[in-house]
């Protein structure tokens, strides 16, 4: 792995009330992110995602470990970890109550712009991601993903060679979530931006990222391209299966491969080795059981199913 | 690359990694008088949509006093008292108590975050969000102040001696409402600490000091709002005393400038969790 840029390994125990146990919200994790990447972070509520990235961000000390941005000790000196990364964070209550035009003016005045480099740039991210519209709304008069769009035009004002996105597209529409990323390619293009990304969602972490690590507990369980760790779950095939009403379980094969799957209501959710995958789908197109089946779907594995087959303890990501 | 065990060796897999050629170069810092003049206009344009109608709340809170205690207080010092007691007590109402609420609001649901990840020293966050509450208290005391006069039969002569007692008033009380709202550990609290503070402000100020029990007079010389008070009161007078207003005002800045490091300190402390 050449060209390091960021590694950090945190060890952090954190202390919950006195009578619970301690919870080691992120636990000896080491990571390389290179640099002009994008790389994500995925994992269940609670796997510690947050925690990864306030340490990373010099909000939070680590116990243990060393974070280092670009050549630059963010545990020894956390003020530089400002003057390094563009972070958005999930919450917008510093912002809610300003116009969406002097929000973007006033955090690019307090990454140390001066006046007209502040404005001038809040004008071009507005135009450039679609908000001119909308720039003389407070933002709290705004829908949820129209105010991620705005919060997320806070982040790109005073250029940064890191942005550190926790969960930036949520509740956009596909117009903005293009803009969204448009905004990131044109960033990395030209200036080689480096992105760490928070997501919950794995259709959007399938499509825009480079390299992806799955946490789960405060542990990296996997970290790899999306499509290597699809590898690493190649020799499944997921099926699923749409009864018309209920599922014939009088034919053999049918009552056979009830066993694997995973039912919700008339939807039956299997994990086949690709022959089993075959049989079943044989089994269910042809003869009698074909008479019940309202659809079916065949499908490669998703990172959802690579997270899962890693034995991630949490019941499956969030899809949407 | 894979999750090690805890205790991270990866000191030992730095060394093996190539570095690259040298850090990378630091984005500008704000320095602290643009940046606190941009928290100031943004809390100011804040304040102007969120905040006008608890402006009029306390302004009629306080021209509500004064109608009630004119019942009880028979002109002289205790109509000075009271007057002056009033306008102060719109500041306290906006700078600790709002001030205390919004800091609160922000430590707990993380919006710090935002600012704890701009390069802003942490006095341009205190003082600019300080010193917007309190000058957004301006026409609430002066109305309060001039509606005062007019019912207490008081000279308006030395009115103008507001411009220094609103701003020194204003930064001892939003520093202590700031420190109030970036320490307590709950929203809840602050907001609770808020009221007891204007609560405070409201009995200690307004009521006249000569008839309170001795302990609640040494309660009233820890309120740091008593001395704005009492540099108002004095300055109704005859022929005021500008030496004994002036030590009065001396003690709100010190207090002031104390109070504002104590919030300063603690959005430090809040910041970086």
């Amino acid at each position: 792995m050449r060209d390091l840029v960021k590694t950090y390994p945190a060890a952090r125990g954190r202390r919950g009330r006195p009578a619970t146990p301690e919870v080691r919200a992120t636990d000896g994790i080491t990571l390389t992110v290179r640099r002009g990447e994008i790389f994500g972070l995925l994992g269940p509520n609670g796997a510690g995602k947050s925690t990864l990235v306030r340490q990373l961000t010099g909000l939070m000390r680590p116990d243990s470990g060393g974070v280092d941005i670009l050549g630059h000790d963010i545990v020894r000196h956390p003020e530089r970890a400002a003057r390094l990364l563009a972070y958005l964070g999930q919450d917008s209550t510093a912002l809610d109550e300003l116009t969406v035009s002097l929000a973007v003016e006033t955090t690019g005045r307090l990454r140390g712009l001066d006046v007209h480099r502040a404005r001038a740039e809040r004008d071009a991210v507005l135009d450039e991601l679609g908000l001119a519209p909308l720039a003389s709304r407070p933002l709290k008069k705004l829908s949820g993903g129209q105010r991620r769009l705005a919060c997320f035009a806070t982040a790109l004002v005073g250029e940064r060679p890191l942005l550190v996105l926790d969960e930036p597209t949520t509740g956009m529409d596909p117009v903005a979530r293009r803009a969204v990323w448009a905004a990131i390619d044109a960033r990395r293009a030209e200036h080689g931006t480096t992105v760490v990304l928070v997501t919950h969602n794995v259709i959007e972490a399938e499509t825009v990222l480079d390299r992806v690590a799955v946490l789960d507990e405060g542990k990296v369980i996997a970290c790899d391209t999306p499509a290597g760790l699809k590898e690493q779950v190649a020799d499944e095939v997921r099926v699923e299966l749409v009864w018309r009403e209920r599922a014939p379980l009088d034919v053999p094969e049918v009552a056979a491969l009830r066993s694997s799957a995973v039912e919700s209501g008339r939807r039956w959710a299997l994990r086949l080795a690709p022959d089993e995958a075959r049989a079943a789908v044989a089994a269910v197109t042809g003869g009698a059981a074909f008479a019940a089946l309202d659809d079916f779907t065949l499908a490669t594995p998703s990172l959802e199913d690579v997270y899962l087959a890693l034995g991630g303890s949490g019941r499956g990501l969030v899809k949407g | 690359m894979s999750a090690v065990p805890l205790d991270a060796v990866v000191r030992e897999e730095g060394r093996t990694e190539a570095r690259p050629a040298g850090p990378a170069a630091l984005g500008p810092p704000a320095r602290l008088f643009p940046a606190l003049s941009a928290v100031y206009r943004a809390q100011l344009s804040r304040a102007r949509v969120a905040r006008i109608p608890l402006l009029f709340v306390a302004t009629f809170q306080s021209v509500g006093i004064m109608i009630l205690m004119r019942g009880v207080v028979d002109g002289g010092g205790e109509a000075r008292a009271v007057v002056a007691g009033s306008a102060v007590l719109v500041v306290a109402f906006v700078a600790l108590n709002l001030l205390a609420q919004y800091f609160g609001r922000l430590r707990a649901d993380g919006g710090l975050d935002h600012y704890a990840t701009l390069p802003v020293p942490p006095a341009a966050v205190v003082l600019g969000a300080a010193a917007a509450y309190a000058s957004f208290t301006v026409p609430g005391t002066i109305v309060t102040a001039i509606v005062g006069c007019g019912l207490f039969g008081l000279p308006l002569t030395h009115l103008w001696v507001l411009i220094a007692v609103i701003p020194l008033a204003g930064a001892a009380l939003s520093g202590l409402g700031a420190a109030l709202g970036l320490l307590a550990p709950r929203p809840e609290l602050a907001t609770l600490l808020g009221q007891m503070g204007m609560s405070a402000a409201l009995l200690l100020g307004v009521l006249p000091a000569d008839r309170m029990p001795t302990l609640l007079q040494y309660a009233r010389d820890l309120l740091p709002s008593t001395y704005g008070v009492e540099a108002f009161a004095n300055t109704f007078g005859p022929d005021p005393d500008w030496a004994v207003v002036a030590l009065d005002l001396a003690v709100c800045a010190g207090v002031g400038v104390a109070s504002l490091a104590v919030a300063t300190w603690a959005y430090r402390r809040a910041a970086v969790r």
